[in-house]
């Protein structure tokens, strides 16, 4: 269905039951060129497919811990990642599995690293919440809640005192925001000027606490406004709007404006860990948030401005199908770290 | 050589790293405009300018994760945390990023922080601002602290710290600053790990660190009196600690006494002494003794706040307990 | 059963939401099962049709049990959550021993025993010598255990044969031990008589005629056996110390003190005494000192007296009061027998007469049976033919 209205209007931060806005044009400011949008579409399945596999993994208990999946958030990560170059930097969370992937980084070594294989990326010392690539610019996947972002705010003063003109972007969720080193970070990137992107994934729950019943003020862009912070809330199911937005603000940022906090509105459609029962939210929201679902939406859009068909489509799935079966053959064929090498990587080793 | 202050001496290393890297630079509460809550900083603000002297809101966990993340940007941050007191709302960034990133991310990352604290007691600035926790900081794997005592080695372990590739915790005992002493300002850095005989003898080990090495020189002057030549051990460096240094120290004397800031229970002298009943135990005459603080937050009025310290009295007591009757 | 929750071993299956013959797809909610976090659903992972359920509803299984087969499209059965064991993490290999050695432990100093501070201590009280104990502790090093067993072999000690001057030294420590603590102890009375040993003498050089030289009887033993048959008569004399009582000894063991070259003394036993002709106790007698002499004793010999008796004739004492060797409860000294001026039916007549002691355990026995046994060796000396 094409309503050849208004772009798509913000959604309320808490989203009431019958309000889903239509599917609309693109943006003007994007020119959709097909390879792009496919491109966009490949990313956001290969994110998608690689999350079902890993639960399926889990309940098999190849991996273990804690694993938190990020369906339904792939437009996110994956518009967001279209605004950052190789140079830029990167601080995500522990839902880091989207950003990774978008990043660039092999699903191999991802699959590995949850494996807890010496092929993960982190050589199986971190597991699905500490994904480390450095080469990549890509600092982890972080378990403390808002614990990034000071890490973050000191990439950014680097860059800055060496005169390097790139981003740090930090992606943290609305639970973060409740955290002091929210405040002390905006208020210091915005005091010193720093190149920082902050992203807040606003999925409406902080683990199994809603957004209204921990923060008075849910509006999360009035509270950079209170650090001197410009902000923008985002329809974070939309890939396009992210990608957008997110060109916008790291334009500014990369200028040396000083740091820009997004808000996307979004939604994970799982249970924010593999152990949740999830007791704190309706199945009926989130069928409602489902028939939002980034992915169908996106295609959707993409057949009605007929830039993907079937065949395209099948194509991308068997492609994304490909690199899941092999990234989890990487893993399984993975040695395991010898015992003896367990006090490695405490000290860096000094060259006499 | 010239003769010059604790405070001095970590202001000339300071100076002489901002000078020599222009990776280096010092942040913190009061470092810049203040001169330094105790005067270390004073003059560097206008010497370097804002950029490398940076003054901060008082945001310790925020400044302190900066610290690491610049570390991971190529700088060589000096972030100094006023005391150790108020590092305890930046215990987050320190256990679970500074002491944790090299190994989570399977090596590939290596934070080079170096963190300068006061710490200790002894002001009458009562609890909240009297703590000496550099025991629950050499807990932690991944990170290194060194406790220099003389204005030499607070030269000396500064730089050492600046060259180091991990992060290392300084603490500079607030009652030492004041203190003089001979210091090479050509003197290469000091070795991180390496502890030094203050004093050599063959009664009695004296192990120490940081702020109370005078009190055990003290204590070792008047045992000296009576004819008890005690050997004192300035550790320097708490993780790592120079075991064998401990140890032979131990061979020589068969007694040891260690004296620790800290509150006795689960204190650094805890550790030291496990160390010396595994490593020394057939060497041993007599049991281990510590001589730390009180159990009881540190209290205001000072015969209250002498009594809850380690003193000399109490050391030359302990020595001789461990001497027994002959001693 | 899949693995729903960190660390879940075992599931309740609650519900199950399909059934057999029931088409699925992958994605599709197919059973519902209650974990320690509360209900989770469980999705499918393929699709086809289920061919079968194994766990029916309420039941308990461990994660890893099949609970359905599903028939995919393709064909062969696959079934839902396989049990698919968690692969073997790798296991410690047993060589290697992950915690480092104690860093930088000090071995041996030069001229230092390796001895624990409880068993020096322990050394110190049992009078023996640490560096003369072998250790079998951690590296070598003397425990509790190895001084107390050192402490507890004195008697094997002398019965080794005498060497350099050192084991006599300790000899005599270990004596002069067990002497303080029976006098410390052991709260002594002491009792003496005087014998008129002219009818034993007379009896002795008459029946030494009879003999071989080799055989020839010693005044000893002649006292020897009537103090044995006398503490039939008073049998409490005979006793062992026990803890907080003695035990009375159904035998009669008589230790002979024998004293040894260059200093020392040894008490071997002369078994069963109240039993053996004179002859017999001779011999045994002039073994016991040949190989009390020699170092040839048993350990057996030096713990099996039930009474000693000691007598310094030879030595020229006459009286002598000895300490009670614990846990023995009595000691009998004789003296040497001397002429001395003795009353006999009213006249004044030169006899051999000889001073006989007892020193006795008083817990155990009083003076009245004190004096009863020494009448008695007394009267039996009167009647030497009958011993």
């Amino acid at each position: 269905m094409i309503d050849a209205g208004s772009p798509a209007p913000l959604l309320p931060a808490s989203l009431p039951p019958a309000s889903l806005p239509p599917a609309s044009l693109p943006p003007a400011s994007i020119p959709v060129v097909r390879e792009h949008a496919l491109g966009l579409l490949y990313q956001m399945l290969l994110i998608r497919r690689f999350e079902e596999k890993s639960a399926e993994l889990y309940t098999l208990g190849k991996i273990r811990g804690f694993l938190h999946l990020y369906i339904g958030e792939e437009a996110v990560a994956v518009g967001a990642m279209q605004a950052l170059t190789m140079d830029d930097g990167i601080v995500a969370t522990y839902r880091e599995h989207g950003q990774a992937l978008a990043r660039g980084i092999p699903a191999g070594a991802l699959m590995a690293e949850m494996y807890g294989k010496a092929n993960g990326c982190s050589r199986g010392r971190g597991g699905s919440m500490h994904f480390f690539d450095v080469a990549r610019r890509f600092y982890g996947g972080h378990a403390i809640v808002g614990g990034g972002l000071p890490v973050a705010v000191g990439l950014a003063l680097a860059d800055r005192m060496q005169g390097r003109p790139r981003v740090t972007a930090c992606f943290f969720g609305d639970g973060a925001v409740a955290e002091g080193e929210f405040h002390e970070s905006l208020n210091l990137a915005a005091l010193w000027r720093l190149p920082v992107l902050f992203l807040c994934e606003n999925n409406l729950y902080a683990m199994g606490t809603a957004l209204e019943r921990h923060q008075a003020q849910p509006d999360l862009t009035l509270k950079a406004q209170g650090y001197a912070v410009p902000s923008e809330a985002v329809d974070g199911m939309d890939v396009l709007a992210v990608e957008e937005a997110t060109r916008r603000a790291a334009a500014g940022v990369r200028r040396g404006d000083g740091p820009f906090l997004l808000e996307f509105r979004t939604y994970r459609f799982r249970a924010h860990s593999m152990a949740d029962p999830e007791l704190y939210r309706a199945k009926e929201e989130v069928e409602q948030w489902k028939s939002r679902d980034p992915i169908s939406f996106f295609m959707g859009r993409l057949r009605s401005w007929r830039l993907l068909d079937d065949a395209d489509l099948g194509a991308i799935e068997t492609r994304v199908a490909g690199q899941v079966d092999e990234a989890v053959r990487f893993a399984e064929a993975g040695p395991w770290e010898p015992l003896e090498d367990l006090t490695r990587d405490v000290y860096t080793p000094v060259q006499p | 050589m010239i003769k010059m202050t604790y405070r001095e001496a970590v202001r000339s290393a300071l100076r002489e790293a901002l000078r020599s890297d222009s990776l280096v630079f010092l942040m913190g509460e009061d470092v810049g405009r203040y001169g330094g809550c105790f005067k270390v900083s004073h003059g560097l603000l206008e010497e370097f300018g804002p950029e490398r002297v940076r003054d901060t809101p008082l945001s310790e966990s925020t400044f302190l994760g900066a610290g690491i993340g610049a570390a991971l940007g190529g700088m060589r941050p000096i972030v100094e945390i006023m005391t150790v007191n108020f590092s305890l709302l930046a215990m987050d960034q320190i256990v679970n990023n500074a002491a944790t990133l090299r190994h989570m991310s399977g090596g590939q990352l290596s934070v080079p922080l170096v963190v300068r604290m006061a710490t200790g007691a002894g002001r009458q600035v009562a609890a909240q601002h009297s703590h000496s926790l550099e025991g629950w900081y050499a807990h932690i794997p991944g990170i290194k602290v060194v406790a220099p005592a003389t204005p030499a080695d607070a030269r000396g372990l500064l730089l050492a710290a600046l060259r180091d590739p991990d992060p290392v915790f300084v603490f500079e005992h607030s009652a030492l600053y004041g203190m003089d002493g001979e210091v090479d300002e050509g003197a290469a850095p000091e070795e991180i790990g390496r502890a030094l005989v203050r004093r050599p003898g063959d009664a009695v080990s004296l192990i120490t660190y940081g702020g109370c090495v005078g009190k055990v020189l003290q204590a070792a002057d008047q045992l000296a009196a009576d004819g008890i030549a005690v050997e004192v051990l300035d550790l320097r460096s708490l993780r790592p600690l120079d075991t064998p240094a401990v140890l032979a120290s131990v061979a020589k004397t068969h007694r040891a006494v260690i004296v620790d800031e800290g509150w006795r229970t689960c204190s650094f002298a805890a550790e030291v002494s496990a160390q010396i009943m595994e490593g020394a135990f057939y060497s041993l005459d007599a049991p281990v003794g510590r001589v730390c603080s009180a159990e009881v937050p540190m209290p205001y009025a000072k015969h209250m706040e002498d009594a809850a310290l380690p003193q000399v009295a109490a050391i030359v007591g302990a020595v001789r307990e461990t001497l027994g009757p002959h001693g | 059963m899949p693995i729903l929750t960190v660390d879940m071993m075992a599931g309740t299956l609650t519900a199950w939401r399909k059934r057999v013959g029931e088409a699925i797809k992958r994605g599709d909610i197919i059973a519902e099962v209650e974990t320690d976090k509360g209900l989770i659903d469980v999705e499918v992972f393929t699709t086809g049709v289920i061919e079968s359920i194994l766990v029916q509803a309420g039941e308990t299984v461990p994660t890893g049990t099949v609970l359905a087969i599903i028939r995919e499209e393709a064909g062969a059965p696959v079934s839902v959550a396989p049990s698919a064991p968690v692969e073997p993490i790798p296991a410690v290999p047993p060589a290697s021993r992950l915690a480092p050695a104690p860093p930088g432990a000090i071995t041996e100093v030069p001229g230092r025993v390796r001895i624990s501070p409880l068993a020096r201590k322990v050394a110190a009280e049992l009078c023996v010598d640490p560096a003369s104990v072998r250790g079998t502790g951690p590296a070598g090093a003397v425990t509790r255990e190895d001084v107390e067993r050192a402490a507890a072999a004195p008697p094997q000690a002398l019965a080794r044969p005498m060497e350099p001057p050192d084991r006599q030294a300790r000899m005599r420590q270990l004596i002069g031990a067990a002497m303080a603590r029976s006098k410390r102890e052991i709260p002594h009375y002491y009792l003496g008589t005087t014998i008129d040993m002219f009818r034993a003498m007379r009896w002795l050089a008459e029946e030494n005629l009879k003999r071989p030289v080799t055989e020839r009887l010693l005044p000893g033993v002649l006292l020897m056996k009537a103090t044995a048959l006398a503490l039939r008569e008073v049998p409490e004399l005979n006793a062992v110390w026990r803890g907080a009582e003695a035990i009375p000894s159904p035998a009669i063991h008589i230790g002979v003190a024998i004293s040894l070259r260059g200093g020392g003394l040894v008490a071997p036993a002369l078994h069963d005494a109240d039993r053996r002709s004179l002859g017999d106790l001779m011999t045994g007698l002039r073994d016991l000192v040949r190989r009390a002499r020699s170092g040839g004793l048993r350990s057996s010999e030096l713990s099996d007296p039930t009474i000693t008796v000691t007598s310094l004739g030879e030595q020229g004492v006459e009286t002598v009061f000895g300490i009670i060797y614990p846990p023995q409860v009595a000691i009998v000294g004789f003296g040497k027998v001397v002429e001395r001026p003795w009353v006999v039916e009213g006249r004044i007549v030169a006899r051999p007469v000889l001073a006989a002691t007892l020193s006795a355990d008083h817990r155990v026995s009083d003076g009245h049976r004190g004096g009863l046994f020494l009448a008695a060796v007394d009267r039996l000396l009167q009647e030497p033919g009958r011993l």
